[in-house]
């Protein structure tokens, strides 16, 4: 930091302005080092789900999950389809082999081997 | 011994209105962060002490996770998401206390749960978008015979995502309590044994305490990514078809 005395001996014949352009300049560049220093805060780490497949172990859980709640999910469908229209066990049956596809589908998303879901695309 | 799953069990406290000891450590958990909130925030001061830093710390954390994930519109949906997080992370590390029950470790808590953000998403699509939220099925470039398929296992596959935001989470909470618990038993096993195998009791000792260091990791990390996951698909409700 500049020694303000210093400064001030220099600049005693105009005070005033000089000061006013001097405390303005400063305020500036202090705006622009927070504004800049927000931004880099503010930066977005490119993809934060990354985070959960750190250890070997989440990614085993995160794959199951993925793949049984598919399964899971289409079997529940079924079994609601065949409770309300009557059809058992048919319902059943091709929600299970679609629940199987859509598990397919999320495990094979979760390992990025396919495109991701219309709905996964970023902004 | 107790089994390993006995900490699981759910006891009626006060059986006229069905409080269990589940229900008393979810109002326990909402207890600690109302209270814990409202002491760290009393004094507003203009210079955080260390309450009230980290209160602020938190704040800043779950708002940085929604805005990254779901932009600045999203911060609407802030107040759920921060409960969410605020109890899911508080049951959880309520549950790495010992003789404490763990909330998270049953499905139908985090599939309740999961189900309040799915509902959202759904609910909040269709009132903004109407119809065109349901967009969100239909990709593009799929040759017309297709089509059909790929929409309902699109459909199937959207509707497994409260199941696996669920599952995670309990299966988490649940395989490493029960981990925890096997490796105690076995310390108290070996003891019991007698003999040369009493030498070997400090071994699952030693595991157990890693063990509790890597639970203490996951149950921070699992309320993390279920926080992530509910800003990504709150990112749905807020722009569909993008």
């Amino acid at each position: 930091m500049a020694d303000p005395r210093e400064r001030n001996g220099e600049n005693e014949r105009k005070p005033g302005s000089t000061d006013d352009a001097d405390l303005s300049a400063r305020l500036k560049s202090l705006d622009a080092r927070i504004s800049q220093a927000s931004t880099h805060r503010a930066e977005p780490e490119p993809r934060s789900r990354q985070t959960s497949d750190s250890s070997a172990l989440g990614q085993a859980f995160r794959f199951s999950a993925e793949f049984v709640a598919g399964v899971v999910a289409g079997g529940v469908i079924g079994w609601f389809v065949d409770y309300f229209a009557g059809t058992s066990p048919w319902g059943l049956i091709v929600c299970l082999i679609l629940g199987f596809g859509a598990g397919m589908l999320n495990l094979l998303r979760a390992a990025g081997m396919v495109k991701p879901a219309k709905y996964d695309e970023k902004r | 011994m107790a089994s390993p799953i006995e900490q699981f069990q759910i006891k009626p406290i006060i059986p006229a209105i069905n409080f269990t000891n589940s229900s008393l450590f979810m109002v326990g958990a909402v207890a600690l962060i109302v209270g814990g909130f409202m002491l760290a925030t009393r004094k507003r001061a203009l210079v955080p002490g260390r309450g009230q830093s980290t209160a602020e710390i938190l704040h800043d954390f779950v708002a940085g996770t929604l805005t990254d994930a779901a932009g600045k519109e999203g911060m609407r949906f802030f107040p759920l998401v921060f409960s969410l997080f605020m109890f899911v992370f508080t049951a959880n590390m309520l549950g790495m206390i010992p003789g404490f029950f763990t909330v998270t470790s049953h499905i139908i808590v985090t599939f309740a749960l999961a189900i309040l953000v799915i509902g959202t998403v759904v609910a909040y699509g269709l009132v903004k978008h109407g119809t065109h939220f349901f967009g969100l099925f239909v990709p593009s470039g799929v040759p017309s015979w297709l089509l059909p398929f790929i929409v309902v296992i699109e459909v199937i596959s959207f509707l497994s995502r409260p199941v696996s935001l669920s599952l995670r989470l309990f299966a988490n909470m649940l395989a490493g309590h029960i981990a925890l618990k096997v490796f105690g038993g076995f310390v108290v096993a070996l003891l019991g044994a007698g003999g040369a195998l009493t030498i070997l009791a400090p071994l699952p000792l030693i595991m157990a305490v890693a063990l509790m260091a890597l639970e203490f990791l996951v149950a921070a990390l699992q309320a993390y990514v279920f926080t992530v996951l509910t800003c990504i698909y709150l990112n749905d409700a807020l722009h569909p078809g993008h």
